[in-house]
């Protein structure tokens, strides 16, 4: 055995490490503000002030606070859902099923109550065990055969499009269900996900508060808790988190049924918001989504990503969609500008990062 | 030094391993004591990684017996494994490349503090053991929030060795530790076997490097197409033979007077069969 015994350690340390404790000399603490620029956070950050302060010069009517209040409401909608998704992003999957989904949870709410005559809190709580129960099979599907979330969420964007047209065709006979604003418990229920509340003379949404309160909860608990550590282990490694213990089966079907939740919570809010759904709402939503978490900074292959990142990047897409209309220009340039948006913020976050992490 | 009176903690008898048709692993005995290095040797596609998967609770044996203690068992996932102090390090680390050196050394059994509904990661508690455990390894790292991939393929080797004896592994499995890794590199990783074995763990070293086996070894067993070549005691068995056997063994005897017929191959510095005295078991 002598001989092991004589190896040097591989990590000399320097003689003079001075009065503190011992370190390996090796690493060089950078700038603060390098250190900053180097989270997509930040970035995003500064994408959206920008974002914010053009419009505040190219459309006046944007100074205004109800405007604001607008926005906000705006963001809030895509962000509330941007949440889960980025969570999901980060745990190495995505959801195109995500937009249609939301469209799903109004429908079952809406004509579970509306045709049984019932509370509307039952069809409340049918949709949120539908939405939980698509976020499952999305999850389990995935884990169970391997396939890429790409696929897997692709069959049940299609399936669940069809399904919302062709179920709400049969059951009420039109492309929309019913109203369903003098059930009981509409009141109650638009309370929770659709009312408004008077700050300073102006209307806000509640969405904005819960939005904000989501992303408090989901920044938590991606950053302090097991469940946390988890997320970001399978999506950085599932092999690795696998074999020191993670549940990764768990923790993948979870992220999904985060999702359902989240289209749920949306659904909910849109049902109560307009009364009646669209059946064939929702398609594209899903990439709005997952655009909102790549410019807040979350790696499309996971991994890497926080909570608050996406919530400045559904507030950049709040923001253009309402400021172009608050500037007068037609409306049909949104999705162009939020391309371009998509680009320039994937782009200037790799350059910052690249610059900022440079050795 | 070895105490060899114990009973084994991990014991395999006549296990094996199909995958399908194909015939991985075959009739393979192991025997694994406290504070003792086992060395699996063999070449790529000997089956080492196969018997590695199975005492992990990668994958299950087919056949024979697998026991832990005494009792036989059958693992269906890793985490069954390391709650009976099996642990493994495996050849890619099993470490998240993205996430902190903190968060790599506690991932999956996490710290934590609070009452459920709050209950969050004690991360003050864990930075600090993760230092104090990786320093009492001899590694020393400024900082550890650095993501474990910035750091070199030997300290990433000793933060998960570190681990593996902070969790009370009581089996540790290393898996090619030393073959990615440079000659003064290698060394430390050895010398941290050593360290893990003098802490009365039982170690299973895989490698194909006979040379670093000999060092640390104290029983050795060459795997060869799947099925047990040589299984030896140290004393049983000299580097040299070891080193034959590595090679090629008894097939090398062969080749050697195929080459001898085909064009004057000076053989004579070649062993013969006779020398490779030391038989499998």
């Amino acid at each position: 055995m002598g001989m092991t015994q004589q190896a040097e350690p591989a990590v000399t340390t320097p003689p003079a490490s001075g009065p503190g404790m011992e370190r390996d000399g090796r690493t060089k603490q950078r700038p603060l503000a390098l250190r900053l620029l180097a989270r997509p956070e930040i970035g995003v950050f500064l994408g959206a002030v920008a974002v914010f302060v053009f419009f505040l010069v190219a459309a006046p009517p944007v100074r205004d606070g109800s405007s604001m209040a607008n926005i906000l409401y705006q963001s809030s909608t895509i962000g509330i859902m941007a949440l889960p998704v980025a969570l999901l992003m980060i745990g190495g999957e995505f959801d195109l099923s995500a937009g249609v989904a939301v469209i799903t949870s109004a429908l079952t709410a809406s004509m579970t109550a509306y045709q049984l005559s019932m509370n509307v809190w039952v069809g409340v709580i049918v949709a949120l065990v539908v939405s939980l129960a698509v976020g499952f099979f999305n999850g389990w599907l995935l884990v169970k055969t391997g396939l890429p979330s790409f696929l897997v969420t692709l069959g049940t964007f299609l399936i669940l499009q069809g399904v919302n047209l062709a179920v709400t065709k049969l059951v009420t006979g039109n492309v929309a269900t019913d109203d369903i604003q003098d059930m009981d418990g509409f009141d109650q229920a638009k309370a929770i996900f659709a009312s408004s509340f008077d700050v300073g003379g102006v209307q806000v949404k509640i969405t904005v508060v819960w939005w904000l309160v989501f992303a408090a909860l989901a920044t938590w608990v991606l950053i302090r808790t097991k469940y946390g550590n988890w997320i970001f282990a399978v999506g950085g490694n599932k092999e690795s988190a696998r074999a020191v213990g993670v549940p990764v089966t768990f923790t993948k079907i979870s992220l999904f049924m985060l999702v359902g939740f989240g289209a749920w919570f949306v659904g909910m809010h849109q049902l109560f918001a307009f009364n009646t759904v669209q059946s064939g709402e929702g398609v594209g939503q899903e990439l709005i989504y997952i655009a909102a978490a790549v410019i807040g900074g979350c790696l499309l292959t996971g991994g890497a990503g926080s909570a608050i990142g996406p919530v400045f990047g559904a507030f950049m897409f709040g923001m253009v969609q309402q400021g172009i209309v608050y500037a007068g220009w037609n409306p049909d340039w949104f999705k162009a500008f939020l391309g371009v948006m998509l680009l320039g913020a994937t782009l200037i976050n790799l350059w910052v990062s690249r610059t900022a992490t440079r050795r | 030094m070895t105490t060899t009176n114990d009973s084994p903690v991990v014991e395999l008898r006549s296990t094996g391993k199909a995958y399908g048709n194909i015939r991985a692993l075959h009739g393979v005995d192991l025997k694994v004591f406290p504070n003792q290095v086992t060395c699996v040797l063999g070449d790529n596609g000997a089956g080492k990684s196969t018997l590695i998967k199975i005492i992990s609770g990668l994958h299950q044996h087919t056949e024979g017996e697998f026991l832990v203690d005494g009792r036989p068992v059958r693992f269906s996932t890793p985490r069954e494994a390391l709650d009976k102090g099996i642990a493994t390090v495996y050849q890619d680390l099993a470490v998240v490349p993205l996430m902190p050196v903190w968060r790599n050394f506690f991932l999956g059994s996490e710290m934590t503090k609070g009452p459920w509904p709050v209950r969050r990661l004690d991360i003050e508690k864990m930075k600090k053991t993760a230092d104090h455990e990786l320093r009492e390894m001899g590694i020393v790292l400024d900082d550890l929030e650095q993501p474990i991939g910035t750091l070199s393929g030997g300290q990433r080797q000793c933060v998960a060795i570190a681990r593996a004896v902070y969790f009370g592994a009581r089996v540790l499995i290393l898996d090619e530790p030393t073959a990615a890794l440079g000659v003064k590199q290698s060394g430390v990783v050895l010398k941290y076997i050593a360290a893990a074995r003098d802490r009365g763990l039982g170690v299973i070293f895989i490698t194909h490097n006979p040379h670093h086996a000999y060092m640390v070894g104290d029983h050795f067993s060459v795997l060869r197409l799947g099925t047990m070549e040589l299984n030896a005691s140290r004393d049983e068995v000299s580097l040299e033979e070891l080193t034959n056997h590595m090679a090629g063994g008894t097939e090398l005897t062969a080749l050697k007077h195929e080459l001898a017929q085909v064009r004057g191959v000076d053989v004579e510095e070649l062993p013969e069969e006779s020398d490779l005295t030391a038989t499998a078991s």
